[in-house]
This record gives structure tokens, C-alpha cells and sequence, in this order.
């Protein structure tokens, strides 16, 4: 019972964070209105060819470039980390009575609220620029589904680094060397039967690839319910091996003090 | 809230032993012992070990061998019910410098299971109390580092914990927020409250504690009263202000039947002297005085400081010691 009230009372205070920094909302919002704006507009054409089962580029994209989204978002989770492990906050709640697995939690949930939101504010901007979809309201439930069992995994290892290299230089790093390779080795923003062989091999052990492939799925007309679900409990194996990592790395931490 | 238990010691700790990764022997066999309602100062330089003793007494660490209760309650079997019963103001503040005082304390609250209209009344007592009332809608970022500190205080005080830890609090503060924070800290002492504060001012422990343990290189080196500290010393320093110069030979001639005083020095118009007891010693060195014709203008009796007391037990002033360790 103090585990689920302490988690949400973890969360309200990053919420709480993050709407007092306006600008940071805009500015991870502008990324992503930039991907669709400008690049569904660049390759607009692109679905001419074979292999995109749509003839809508923007319609395409924007699931793709949710899911990226979410995945961007969940790597800088450990960023907060860092800032109450430096400012002594994390030996604060550390000496009070709080269920030690709501600490990584409190951030979790924060995480897919926040995905959800972005989710909804850059799926708004797809219709905007012009993408339909057959699946409906189920349709967007599955990739709200998608986005957040993306996020998890990659948030509780963002967390389980912050705990172990306490440096932001290195999550930063992290993010960048780690996640920008996992993006274009995806379908995010072309077909996967485009793709090189062996990046259709490495693709189809990248978790944002299940994310991408369960959200497109279900937006399409006919969506392939057992190939959804199958997607989706992989990446609920994998958000558990995280979580797991990350209550590692936090006792790990705990025994180094 | 767990049952209050009566103890005789707010904190106890034997043989505490911790060796850092890195090899750092941080502490060496620490014992001790906290009389429950007073204020005890662990003094010492950075590095001797005051940290990690915090972090072992508060559960943040363990000790690699050794045992310790802190409110009667073992920190190594019993962590949780430890930390029900514990305030804590580390070094670095504990303040979410994004959320305001008011939201800093009730999430505090809430984390120690107080809820309702008891905490909300809690925060605002304790509000009220640091002061902070004023400011209580701000973002803590906002604060002055003695703001910040009052409010880690009063974060750490929000479960009516039985003892409180502080460690080097009035560090990086401004002379005036000192003063007042340490008429704070008497405050809550007379209120029953059981306070550890580390220190590496000899004022601050002189100020505040009744009780003192000097530590050095990760054990305690000296423990007791700052009085009775002091008092091992042997002797007070006396300064004696003379009306006009006067010549050593003057000086010696007048002053060796004092048999109390020792140790003349003189330079100018100020001489120097040791005695066993300052107090007694000054009416028959003055009558000597006058019987050789020297004029006196002032006389100061000096007890040892805690500097002294310091400089005795580990063999190094407070200076070096600090200097040592930042090398």
C-alpha cells in the first residue's frame, strides 16, 4: 500500500517539475513537429515505392515518429536522477521510511504520462498535416500501449546508468550513441523491406520495431491482433528485464555509500 | 509511529569500523555513546570520519564490522523502524530546489505516512516556527542558504523524529544566519530532542554542545564536556597589560616567589604567563607587581580553547589537520 502511495507522490513532484519549465515542454515538442513538419514533407514521395502499404507518407510517419519520441523521452530519465543524487535529495528520501522500489517507479509512471501526452499532442499534429487511419480509437490505444511498454524499458535503464555512472555527460552520451542508431536501424521513417538485409536482421531485434511494427499494425485497417500482442509481450519482457537492472543498480548504489 | 520506547542513550555505536573501495580507512573503531536529550558534537576535520559515522547512524551505510543503535534501536537489524524514529540534515541539502517549501515539507510529510488535516497542520506549525511562512509559495531556488537550511531542518523534523542528526549544519552560512540557527538548535535540545551534529568549528561545539567527541583519523580521540576538555589542559593563559614598559629583569625578579605563574614572557607593555588556575593566580602576582613598582593597566585570564584541546589529542592544529586532508 506505501509502495503505490509513495510512488504517486514521487511522481506528482517530477510532474510538478516539469510544468513549472514551460520552455522545456516546448522545446521536446519541437523535435518531433520538426520530423513531421519538415521531413514528412521532404519524402513525401518516398511511398511511391514498393513496400509502404499506404500511400500516405505523413500517415506513415507519424506513428514512427511517436514511438521515437517516447523512446527519446524515456532515455533522458536518468538526467533527473543525477540532479537529487547531486543535490542530496536521493539521501533525503534515502533516511525517511519510503518503499525504496517507488523511487524508480515515481519516475516510471511519470514517464508514461508524460508519453501519452506527447503522444496525443504529436498524433493530433500527424492528422493536422493530413495522416488517417482505419484502426481507430483501438488503433490509437495500441500505439499509446506501444509507446509507453517502449519507454519503460529504456527509462529503468536510464535510471539503473544514472545510478552507476552518476554523470550526466554519460547519459547524455548514452542517448545519443545508443538510441540514434537504434532509430535508424527502424522502420520509423521507411519500410522495412527497404532496408539492407542485414539491417532487416538487426531491425528485427530492436525494440522500437516491435513498438513501431504493434502501432502501425493496429492503426491499419486490418490489424493482426496475435502479431500485436506478440510485440507488445516482448517488450514487456524486455521493460522487465530493465526494471530489474535498475532495482540492481539502486541496492548497488546503496551498498557503495 | 512506532511505540516510544524510553532509552538511555540516543545514540550508541561500538568498534564502527569502514574501509572504503578505494582503500580509504574512513573509520578505525569508533565508540560512541549520546546521554538521550543532549547535544553532542562530533568535531573534527573533513576526512576524520564525522561523514560516514552520520551515514552508518542513519542507515544510508554500513559499517563493515561493528554494531550501533541509534533511539535504542539496531541501525543494522531494524533500519526501517531506525529511520521512523530519525530526522536528518545532511551536508547537501535535501531540498527539491523546483518544488516550494510548503510542497518540500508535505511531500515529506506524506513519505512518513502523515496525511489529512494532521499534516497540513504539521507543515504549518513547522513553517511558522523556521519563519518560512512568507515564503512558503516560493521555489525553494528561490531561497537564501539559510532559508534553505531552515527548511531542510524543518523537513527533517516533520514526523517528531526522537533524535536529530545534523551534519555540519551552519556550513556555508552567512554569520548572522549562524547565530540564528544555532539559537534554533538550542531550542529544539530544550524541547527533549536528542541532537548529533558533526562540526568542524570549535566555536560551533563550544556554543552548542554539552557533550564533545574529538575525532581523528577515524576514532574518537578525546570525548567529554568542552570544559572538562579544556580543563586537561594544564593551565590558563593569563595577559597582562602593563602601564609603562618594563625590562624582563624587572619582570623576573618581581614574579619568581609567585609560585602559581609560569612561563613569563614579555614584549613591551604585555606580559605572558601560564597558570594552574588563572583566577587564583592573579591577586598575589598583582600584589608582587605593586611591591616592585609596576603599574598594572589590565589583567585577562584566558581558559585553553578548544584549538588547545585539539592540538593535544592529535598532535596537529585544526589548520594543519584540514590542510592534510585537502592535499
Amino acid at each position: 500500500m506505501n509502495f503505490v502511495s509513495h510512488s504517486w507522490f514521487l511522481t506528482l513532484r517530477v510532474l510538478r517539475h516539469l510544468m513549472r519549465q514551460p520552455w522545456y515542454i516546448a522545446l521536446t515538442l519541437i523535435q518531433p513537429i520538426i520530423w513531421l513538419g519538415l521531413y514528412g514533407q521532404l519524402f513525401k514521395r518516398v511511398v511511391e515505392l514498393p513496400g509502404f502499404q499506404t500511400n500516405s507518407y505523413i500517415s506513415f510517419l507519424t506513428p514512427g515518429v511517436i514511438i521515437m519520441s517516447a523512446l527519446f523521452g524515456s532515455g533522458w530519465t536518468g538526467m533527473g536522477v543525477i540532479l537529487d543524487l547531486d543535490r542530496g535529495v536521493m539521501d533525503r528520501f534515502l533516511v525517511s521510511p519510503v518503499s525504496r522500489p517507488a523511487i524508480i517507479l515515481g519516475r516510471l509512471v511519470y514517464l508514461a504520462i508524460v508519453t501519452v501526452v506527447q503522444s496525443l499532442i504529436l498524433f493530433s499534429m500527424g492528422y493536422v498535416l493530413g495522416a488517417r487511419y482505419a484502426g481507430g480509437a483501438a488503433g490509437i490505444f495500441v500505439l499509446l500501449i506501444a509507446a509507453i511498454s517502449l519507454g519503460l524499458p529504456f527509462g529503468a535503464l536510464s535510471i539503473a546508468m544514472a545510478l552507476m555512472v552518476r554523470k550526466q555527460e554519460s547519459v547524455i552520451g548514452a542517448v545519443n550513441f545508443i538510441l540514434l542508431p537504434l532509430t535508424f536501424m527502424s522502420p520509423v521513417f521507411i519500410a522495412s523491406t527497404l532496408m539492407p538485409g542485414w539491417m532487416i536482421t538487426a531491425a528485427r531485434l530492436n525494440p522500437l520495431n516491435w513498438a513501431v511494427e504493434a502501432g502501425r499494425v493496429a492503426l491499419s485497417g486490418q490489424p493482426d491482433w496475435p502479431l500485436i500482442l506478440l510485440r507488445l509481450a516482448s517488450l514487456w519482457s524486455f521493460a522487465l528485464i530493465g526494471i530489474w537492472l535498475a532495482t540492481r543498480a539502486f541496492r548497488a548504489y546503496q551498498r557503495s555509500a | 509511529m512506532s511505540n516510544p520506547e524510553p532509552f538511555q542513550f540516543a545514540i550508541e555505536a561500538n568498534d564502527l569500523r569502514k574501509t572504503y573501495r578505494n582503500n580509504v580507512k574512513a573509520l578505525d573503531g569508533l565508540n560512541l555513546r549520546v546521554a538521550s536529550g543532549s547535544i553532542f558534537a562530533l568535531l573534527g576535520p573533513n576526512g576524520a570520519g564525522k561523514s560516514t559515522t552520520i551515514k552508518i547512524l542513519t542507515t544510508l551505510s554500513r559499517p563493515d564490522s561493528g554494531e550501533a543503535r541509534v533511539a535504542g534501536i539496531d541501525v543494522l537489524r531494524d533500519p526501517q523502524r531506525v529511520r521512523r524514529s530519525i530526522g536528518c540534515v545532511a551536508q547537501k541539502p535535501g531540498v527539491d530546489d523546483e518544488c516550494t517549501g510548503h510542497e518540500n515539507l508535505t511531500l515529506q510529510g506524506q513519505l512518513h505516512g502523515l496525511h489529512g488535516s494532521e499534516l497540513r497542520q504539521r507543515v504549518d506549525s513547522l513553517l511558522d516556527r523556521f519563519s518560512l511562512t512568507n515564503a512558503a509559495s516560493r521555489v525553494a531556488r528561490t531561497y537564501s542558504g539559510g532559508m534553505k537550511r531552515k527548511l531542510d531542518i524543518a523537513m527533517g523534523l516533520i514526523h517528531h523524529p526522537r533524535v536529530l542528526f545534523l551534519d555540519e549544519p551552519t556550513t556555508g552560512l552567512d554569520p548572522e544566519a549562524r547565530a540564528e540557527l544555532w539559537v534554533e538548535i538550542s531550542r529544539l535540545s530544550s524541547e527533549g530532542l536528542s541532537i548529533l551534529l558533526t562540526t568542524h568549528y570549535l566555536e560551533e561545539a563550544d556554543r552548542l554542545a554539552q557533550s564533545i567527541a574529538i575525532i581523528d583519523r577515524g576514532r574518537v580521540v578525546a570525548e567529554g564536556t568542552a570544559e572538562a576538555l579544556k580543563g586537561e589542559l594544564r593551565g590558563d593563559s593569563l595577559e597582562i597589560e602593563l602601564a609603562e614598559p618594563t625590562s624582563e629583569a624587572t619582570i623576573n625578579s618581581a614574579l619568581q616567589n609567585v609560585a602559581m605563574l609560569s612561563e613569563f614572557q614579555i614584549a613591551a607593555k604585555t606580559l605572558h604567563a601560564r597558570a594552574e588556575h588563572g583566577a587564583t593566580a592573579v591577586p598575589p602576582m598583582l600584589v608582587a607587581l605593586e611591591a616592585a613598582g609596576v603599574k598594572v593597566a589590565s589583567v585577562k585570564v584566558a581558559r585553553p580553547t578548544l584549538d588547545d584541546v585539539y592540538l593535544r589529542h592529535t598532535g596537529k592544529t585544526f589548520q594543519q589537520a584540514e590542510a592534510q586532508v585537502n592535499q
